[in-house]
């Protein structure tokens, strides 16, 4: 069990180091199509991570939807616009924007920081079982169902949205 | 022999080495077995001739001959390509043909990883090649290659949906997703009370099967469904600027996947490595389960190739308006009936 524990741990540090360097690329990288690339590594250490914790079927759905399909779309997307292969000068923010995305990004990690240390307080992860897909069909379909169907309005809305704005006539 | 099978429990880390072993040892010999049976041979006949006669008996060596002549060519990458990404783009290929094959139950214990999430995990790591695709395509810096690229995007995109969708009434019949789970829930079954034949899930899900098969065609980029390598109009799309061993992994990475959407329809439709007059909790299974389960896959092997020989390429708009107006709705009226059914019956 501790042993377990102790891989567990390592496979975290790791990983999480992989998605910082990933994610500062994204950033950092003078190419398009690099970036999305370097997020493809960011999401995918996501993924790894829900593994982890032994819920296997939101690291499937990790990779189900962004990997498969947001990631392609942002690929595609650039593909169809600027294309070119090499480095590009000017693909980069004002100052005063850096600034702007900086704080958001303390700011996010005071909020998210915090409400994971006070959500969770000492609670350890003590024997982690796989979590079974039955339990988090059940769990979404009695306890959540209210927020689940609201959500699934949210969306639509959105894709009603997205073709109403991507329609002209 | 097969208590002797059975018996055999060996610690982690040698069965993960073992498991690692087999698998990068099928990937190539599923490839090669396809191509060899189906692409060269069963194809000649289909359009009377002959086919390769001098490499080995009847010319079936002749695949592996061409495969160590691809080992010996120049690795060559285009004057403007982004060298890096060129160089990656096959491996994320063959990596996520490798990956399918980890949860294909060849019997109740001969499989690498047995998930309870098993079809979604198939169905999430199948759309990741379309990375290595992208890759591939944007990267060569040429303008059929873009061209391929973005012909294969539209296409996997457009193909995964109905993939899903019919996978659904299966996992909604079966009441589980993994795919031992489905095998046993066929083969435990039985059709009114008669349990002869168990109860293959091709009988009341062929609408499913008809869809999944027509995706699997345009996942693997086959004709009719073959737009984005469509050779007479871009030259071969996002394969043109390829040669020697990157070409051959990309071959390889598309037949092996073949092999293993065909095992993953034998499982869902037919009952996977299981017969219905042997008890599934059965030793036997540990000799029989492969063999029973390469026979199905030749199978629908066999009808998806002999669609590739016999139709011609589809045009990019009636590819799409065909997922989208037929397949799809077709899926979604199959799910619904199937749902109604599963609570009525």
């Amino acid at each position: 069990m501790l042993a377990l524990l102790v891989a567990q741990n390592i496979a975290f540090y790791i990983i999480a180091a992989l998605m910082v360097v990933g994610a500062l690329r994204v950033v950092t990288c003078k190419n398009l199509m690099h970036a999305a690339l370097w997020l493809v590594l960011v999401l995918a250490g996501a993924a790894a991570q829900y593994i982890l914790l032994a819920s296997e079927f939101v690291a499937i759905t990790q990779v189900l939807v962004y990997l498969g399909a947001i990631i392609v779309l942002f690929l595609f997307g650039v593909m169809l616009t600027r294309a070119k292969t090499g480095t590009d000068e000017d693909l980069d923010n004002k100052n005063s924007a850096k600034f702007i995305g900086g704080g958001v990004a303390v700011l996010l990690l005071g909020l998210m920081g915090y409400s994971l240390i006070d959500g969770f307080k000492d609670t350890e992860f003590g024997n982690l079982m796989v979590q079974r897909t039955s339990e988090v069909s059940d769990s979404i379909f009695s306890t959540y169902l209210i927020p689940f169907e609201v959500l699934s309005v949210l969306l639509l809305a959105a894709l009603i949205g997205a073709i109403v704005i991507a329609r002209r006539d | 022999m097969t208590l002797l099978l059975a018996s055999f429990a060996p610690p982690y880390w040698l069965s993960t080495l073992i498991k690692v072993l087999v698998i990068s040892a099928v990937v190539p010999t599923t490839a090669l077995i396809l191509g060899m049976v189906f692409l060269f041979k069963i194809m000649s006949w289909m359009q009377s001739r002959l086919g390769p006669q001098e490499a080995g008996p009847r010319g079936t060596l002749q695949l592996l001959a061409d495969g160590v002549k691809f080992l010996q060519k120049e690795d060559i990458a285009p004057n403007g390509a982004d060298l890096w990404v060129f160089k990656v783009a096959p491996l994320v290929v063959l990596m996520s043909t490798l990956v399918l094959y980890v949860t294909l139950p060849a019997s109740m214990h001969l499989v690498v990883a047995d998930l309870d999430v098993g079809v979604f995990f198939v169905l999430a790591v199948a759309s990741l090649s379309v990375i290595g695709v992208l890759m591939a395509g944007w990267s060569s810096a040429s303008k059929y290659s873009l061209m391929g690229a973005l012909r294969a995007a539209g296409q996997l995109i457009a193909y995964e949906l109905p993939m899903v969708l019919a996978v659904i009434g299966v996992v909604i019949q079966a009441g589980t997703m993994s795919l031992n789970g489905i095998v046993l829930a066929q083969n435990n079954g039985s059709i009114f009370g008669w349990s002869g034949i168990g109860f293959p899930y091709i009988l009341t899900q062929f609408l499913g099967f008809f869809i999944f098969i027509a995706a699997v065609q345009a996942e693997l980029t086959q004709p009719p469904f073959d737009m984005p390598v469509a050779e007479s109009e871009i030259v071969s799309g996002y394969q043109v600027e390829y040669t020697g061993f990157r070409f051959l992994i990309f071959f390889l990475a598309e037949f092996a996947t073949a092999f293993v959407f065909a095992g993953i329809a034998a499982v869902l439709f037919l009952g996977g490595w299981a017969v219905p007059w042997l008890p599934t909790e059965s030793d036997w299974y540990y000799v029989l389960g492969p063999i029973v389960l390469f026979a199905k896959v030749m199978i629908v092997s066999f009808i998806i190739f002999w669609v590739r020989f016999t139709y011609p390429r589809f045009r990019e708009d009636q590819l799409q308006s065909l997922a989208w107006k037929v397949l799809i709705p077709l899926a979604l009226v199959n799910i619904v009936v199937t749902a109604v059914l599963k609570v009525v019956l």
